[in-house]
């Protein structure tokens, strides 16, 4: 039996059922037909780490703060003779920059950490291996990654400034 | 034409909506019911929206194993099954489908032999039930009775209602002398019927007997493979025969708005599937009924009412 709400009829309770019900049948499901129509993931989903080798000064500090060790880099130093300088600079060179996914925890330390922008997110997750050595990328993989990484969104207008902006703007007024 | 040639035909007709309309209820049923829920349902069976589930869902249970339990009672177990589905068969051979021939076999007594037959459904819960020697299917099988019992009571008054109303038992005859504004006339008994016959075919909300987060499967536990999908059958051709009973008893069978004569398998058709649309709408949109709320519902709500419609119909069938 129906207990009869304090305000309406009784049996009201069991109309509201069948409206939502009705309602949400005429309304468009919020399905995906996942492997035939590819998901649409927002810009910096953390689905793959993708390289940009030319940025990477091979400063060592995405290894090093990576929480379980999983990326591995090698390099070697170049000597660059520069016309009309003093004398011959020295250059890092990457020799090696492998990632191996099957430690990774997708924390996004590295991707932050890094100064000088060298590594990215991108949404791609569909590179799941039958074996599991196959899931350490080496560099040209991780550099085929960053052709996934899209366009960063727009920064919300009504959100606060970043730093650079905001210092240069102090810098500006103090002038 | 041939007596022996007609009757096959009759036969093949019933046989084509014993077999057909609960695939098709059933397949509304996945879809519409996934949809309530903010779902797709079924979308690659038959390539189309899934339009072949139900069938490679039977051709999965065909190929199950067929297991019987060892401490069963072998014969009644597999028993069980046919019975749970023959009754309906029986059902709808007296349910008309249109005026004059279109009926299997115009009885008389044809309301009568439905109540009778759809009230075999609670031997075969019982020997489903005890049968399969388990604990949890024999206190399914005895809520299913305890259910069955009490809401045939309702749901043969409000039959008697309309019958009244009509002054006969036969179903042609019934939807021959229905008149529209039996809808209101006959309103409460509608609902008392429909209500009832819900509880009658063990569907939600009033399905205590079968109840799978108490009670596993209820009276269905031990039953794999083509055993257990003709149970299923009987569900769904359980809500055919109510849905089509409705109905015919209540919303005028093949009367429809215009072109009774040629169009009325129809209306009929068209009627059935929109109670069948109710009855998947409720299952969707309520949760189960307790057993005390259940045994309440039919002797302090349905029982009453119908009785008292009962004494409505007759006041008025006497005074006009």
């Amino acid at each position: 039996m129906t207990t009869p709400e304090k305000d309406g009829f009784p049996g009201k309770g069991l109309l509201k059922g069948l409206g939502v019900t009705i309602k949400t049948m005429v309304s468009r499901a919020g399905t995906q037909q996942y492997p035939d129509v590819e998901p649409e993931l927002p810009a910096r989903s953390r689905g793959v780490i993708g390289l940009m080798e030319s940025n990477c000064t091979v400063c060592m500090l995405c290894a090093r703060e990576c929480p379980d060790w999983c990326i591995y880099i090698d390099s070697h130093k170049e000597t660059v003779e520069v016309p009309g300088a003093a004398r011959a600079r020295q250059r890092n060179v990457l020799d090696r920059f492998d990632i191996d996914f099957s430690l990774c925890m997708y924390c996004g330390i590295c991707i932050e950490v890094c100064p000088f922008d060298a590594l990215f997110w991108a949404p791609d997750f569909a590179y799941a291996e039958g074996d599991i050595r196959n899931l350490l990328h080496d560099r040209d993989r991780l550099g085929e990654h960053m052709a996934g990484v899209p366009a960063p969104p727009p920064h919300d207008p009504n959100g606060e400034p970043s730093k650079e902006e905001s210092t240069a703007a102090k810098k500006g007024g103090a002038r | 034409m041939p007596v022996w040639l007609e009757i096959a035909i009759r036969v093949a007709g019933v046989f084509a909506a014993f077999l057909v309309l609960p695939l098709v209820v059933g397949q509304t049923e996945h879809k519409v019911m996934a949809h309530m829920q903010g779902r797709l349902g079924p979308m690659y069976a038959g390539r189309f929206h899934g339009w072949a589930q139900l069938i490679a869902d039977g051709v999965k249970f065909v190929q199950k194993e067929d297991v019987t339990p060892a401490a069963a009672d072998k014969h009644v177990f597999k028993l069980a099954p046919a019975v749970a589905l023959i009754p309906y068969l029986v059902a709808i051979i007296v349910i008309p489908l249109g005026p004059g021939d279109l009926v299997a076999q115009p009885l008389d007594m044809g309301l009568f032999l439905v109540l009778a037959v759809v009230g075999v459904g609670i031997v075969a819960v019982l020997m489903a039930g005890w049968a399969s020697a388990n604990k949890y299917t024999l206190l399914g099988a005895l809520r299913a009775a305890a259910q069955l019992l009490a809401y045939e009571l309702p749901l043969v008054l409000a039959a008697a209602s309309v019958a009244m109303a009509a002054g006969t038992l036969s179903l042609p005859g019934i939807v021959e002398a229905w008149r529209p504004w039996w809808l209101l006339w006959q309103f409460p008994a509608l609902c008392v019927f429909f209500l009832a016959g819900l509880a009658e075919i063990r569907r939600p909300p009033f399905d205590a007997p079968i109840a799978d987060s108490e009670l596993v499967f209820g009276y269905l536990t031990e039953y794999t493979g083509l055993r257990f999908a003709l149970f299923l059958l009987a569900e769904y051709v359980g809500i055919v025969v109510i849905a089509a009973l409705t109905t015919v008893l209540f919303l005028g069978g093949w009367k429809g708005p215009f072109a009774d004569a040629d169009l009325g398998w129809l209306w009929t058709l068209l009627k059935v599937g929109a109670v069948s649309f109710v009855v998947i709408w409720v299952r969707v949109a309520f949760p189960r009924l307790r057993v005390d709320q259940l045994q309440r519902l039919c002797w302090l709500g349905l029982v009453p009412i119908a009785l008292a419609q009962l004494v409505l119909t007759a006041a008025v069938k006497v005074s006009i």
